[in-house]
């Protein structure tokens, strides 16, 4: 009896410390990065984290602002529908472009094919870009921005990406 | 630079070209220290001439046009005279407000700082970044030369190219044909990614010629599973000398990553040399954790290969080697060498692309067929940590023998600054260099030279000619032309004999990237060329000549060229570039540009 619980604690403790080094790999990860909380955050949602290298983050990001370019996108084009004002209709139109025609058509998938084949130096050219559209698109209005929380979101995952690709460099 | 027809393949300008006397010598941009006492200087008188291109309007600017008497004697100068204090004659350019250019990472663009205004790039604007004479496919990304040669009676290109979007992806070979290296007729992709050991990209690769016709080419292929393995293609026709087709070698690959090498380490084999016991050898690059190394393999027949023990070189701290390159170069000769070419009076280049911060470094050194191993002739200005082929956006070169002309032709990929955002407005990024001769550099021994190739002569339409421009400190003079965007330019610049015999030492070590690039004055430079001036001199890019004396008493030369303020445009990479180049007693500091 005495030894059989003893194994059993044995097991009990050697699974957990399975467990350590993945998320500590995250954690690192993101310590280097402008946003560590984002960063966390984002890749501890997603479960192909915990068994990922550093690349395999890299493209765990990559999805996760692939995803909110999309939303941003639906959210543009609600507005669109909904929005008077001239001048804001053309700031949502040309962040259309920017969002639509370089970050989802051109600069994501060119930074997640740069990861799945090793080649991380045009990862990081796509991800800087992105966050330099997301940007472009906020300055795009002149009054205030009704996506600012998307274009900062988005943005904001871009450098994040960006830094982690670094360190594949 | 706007090219009114970009359908067009064949380019064609019509601007007129100005074309200087051509100095029969070198102006290399090399970053060696002339030798002690080796270096004597020519009194020199500087003359300025400004070349001016504005975006849409044509280029009007009155000629100062000074016809005064010769003002220096030619008398030789060494290096311990002494500096005295009196007024210095060859400065250049009012002072600007605008600080030094931020040391803008090599590696990537950076992220802009701060939120601004997206630039308002027009069609028009982006039409006129289009290059009349650069090599450049009609529309879309390409990066990478591969596989250059000449073939029946033409040479070939072939690129890494996305037939997709105008940023990188989905990669596959494109093709062109010339007669000449400068007027292409583009051909079908010779190679697409069509099988499972490329589906994920068809990579660089190089050419090898053999002495029975045959022509094998031998390439990076990213498997579906982004194992990066080598393959065998030739021409599906050999009787075809635009060789459009070409067919795979069906027992690919030829090569997958040898135990130790990570399989996203193992890319762009060389072109092959003819080995001891009558086998062929070919390089690969990679690396060892931080160590940058290049392995070597023997063949037989291209299809079964044998690792070679130890590798052909390492250096530690330099990283992945990507584009590895091997040559010869003839120590007495001005012609090239054949890539197998080996014996007395023959030394080897040896080049790598450092995937770590995007340039291209060689090194002379010898190559033993033997030992299989190459060394460099100074350690210290080892592969990776010493000269640079080019030390601007400049990167993964590829060399070839052109047994046409006996020449040693080095291609290199010029990625550009603009951002991806104006490249996906534009719907096209990079052009590759103007092919150049690689020879060795007798008169230094340590360095090699490059040089347009003469073909490019041929776009020459007219000449003008400015002679003895004087130009006094601070001051800029301007040159009437017609059009100022596709220029030949040859200058050369003489320094009052009493400005130089007074420069003081300065404790403060020059340096092109880190210097306020050309508005940063100091006794003896910056003197040059401010190219592609608007009027209002708001945009402009110098090319210039710095003189600066060091602590030990050596003067030293650098040639830099200022981005920092060639363009209004918030989304452009405008760094401030450039070397030491050495100066040879008897020659003159002369500059080549091409202007584009």
């Amino acid at each position: 009896m005495r030894s059989s619980v003893f194994l059993l604690c044995v097991m009990g403790i050697s699974l957990t410390q399975i467990e350590f080094p993945t998320s500590d790999l995250v954690k690192q990860t993101c310590k280097r990065t402008p946003n560590y909380d984002l960063c966390v955050k984002t890749l501890l949602s997603d479960p192909r984290s915990s068994h990922a290298d550093v690349a395999g983050l890299a493209m765990v990001m990559v999805d996760t602002i692939k995803a909110k370019t999309i939303a941003t996108l639906h959210r543009i084009s609600e507005l669109l529908g909904t929005t008077r004002d001239p001048k804001t209709k053309a700031a949502l139109r040309g962040c259309v472009e920017l969002y639509d025609n370089a970050v989802l058509k051109a600069d994501l998938p060119s930074a997640m094919e740069a990861l799945k084949t090793g080649v991380p130096k045009f990862a990081e050219q796509g991800t800087n870009d992105a966050a330099n559209e997301a940007d472009s698109c906020e300055r795009a209005f002149s009054g205030v921005s009704p996506i600012t929380s998307f274009n900062r979101n988005v943005s904001d995952l871009c450098r994040v990406a960006s830094a982690i690709i670094r360190l594949l460099l | 630079m706007a090219d009114p027809n970009p359908a067009r393949t064949f380019n064609d300008p019509e601007d007129p070209i100005i074309a200087a006397t051509v100095p029969d010598h070198y102006s290399p941009l090399l970053d060696v220290d002339p030798p002690a006492g080796e270096n004597s200087r020519r009194p020199l008188k500087g003359f300025l001439v400004i070349l001016s291109g504005l975006l849409l309007v044509g280029l009007l600017m009155a000629l100062i046009g000074k016809s005064g008497p010769s003002v220096s004697q030619k008398t030789d100068l060494t290096l311990n005279a002494p500096a005295e204090s009196t007024n210095i004659s060859a400065q250049f350019l009012e002072p600007v407000s605008r600080g030094p250019s931020a040391g803008v990472s090599e590696k990537s663009f950076r992220l802009h700082s701060g939120v601004r205004a997206p630039f308002p790039w027009s069609n028009t604007m982006l039409s006129w970044q289009r290059t009349g004479y650069h090599f450049q496919p009609e529309k879309n990304w390409m990066n990478d030369p591969n596989g250059p040669m000449f073939y029946g009676g033409w040479y070939h290109f072939f690129y890494q190219y996305n037939p997709d979007a105008a940023v990188w992806g989905n990669i596959v070979w494109g093709h062109a044909v010339s007669k000449d290296l400068i007027e292409w007729l583009h051909l079908p992709l010779a190679m697409v990614a069509d099988h499972w050991y490329d589906t994920n990209g068809v990579w660089t690769g190089s050419a090898t010629l053999l002495s029975d016709g045959q022509v094998i080419m031998l390439y990076t292929g990213a498997t579906n599973e982004s194992v990066q393995v080598q393959n065998l293609a030739y021409p599906a026709d050999l009787s075809d000398p635009l060789l459009v087709d070409w067919v795979k070698y069906p027992g690919n690959p030829v090569l997958v990553p040898p135990p130790g090498i990570d399989d996203r380490d193992f890319r762009d084999p060389t072109t092959a040399w003819y080995g001891p016991d009558g086998k062929w050898r070919i390089a690969i690059g990679s690396k060892v954790n931080k160590t940058g190394i290049s392995l070597v393999y023997d063949t037989e027949d291209f299809k079964k290969y044998e690792l070679i023990e130890g590798v052909l070189h390492a250096v530690p701290g330099t990283g992945m080697w990507e584009c590895v390159d091997l040559f010869p170069v003839s120590l007495k000769e001005d012609n090239g060498l054949d890539t197998s070419f080996n014996g007395p009076g023959v030394k080897h280049v040896l080049k790598a692309s450092l995937d770590d911060d995007k340039n291209d470094y060689y090194a002379i050194g010898t190559y033993s067929l033997e030992s299989g191993n190459w060394t460099p002739d100074n350690p210290n200005l080892d592969v990776g940590i010493g000269l640079r082929y080019d030390y601007g956006k400049f990167y993964a070169s590829k060399t070839f023998y052109d047994q046409n002309k006996q020449r040693r032709i080095l291609w290199g990929w010029i990625g550009e600054t603009d951002g991806e955002s104006a490249d996906i407005k534009k719907g096209w990024a990079s052009v590759q260099s103007i092919p150049r001769t690689v020879v060795f550099d007798k008169k230094t021994g340590t360095n090699i030279l490059q040089w347009p190739v003469e073909e490019i002569k041929s776009l020459r339409k007219s000449c003008k000619k400015f002679d003895k421009l004087e130009v006094g400190p601070g001051s800029v003079v301007t040159l009437e032309l017609e059009k100022a965007t596709q220029m030949d330019i040859t200058a050369e610049f003489e320094i009052d004999k009493e400005a130089l015999k007074r420069i003081g030492e300065s404790d403060m070590e020059y340096s092109c990237s880190t210097s306020g690039g050309s508005a940063q004055r100091g006794e003896l430079g910056p003197f040059g060329l401010l190219l592609l001036a608007d009027e209002g001199r708001c945009e402009q890019t110098p090319v210039y000549f710095y003189v600066a004396k060091g602590t030990d008493g050596q003067l030293k030369t650098f040639f830099c060229t200022d981005e920092s303020r060639s363009s209004l445009a918030n989304d452009v990479d405008k760094r401030i570039f450039g070397s030491t180049v050495p100066v040879i007693k008897g020659e003159k500091l002369s500059m080549r540009i091409l202007v584009n």
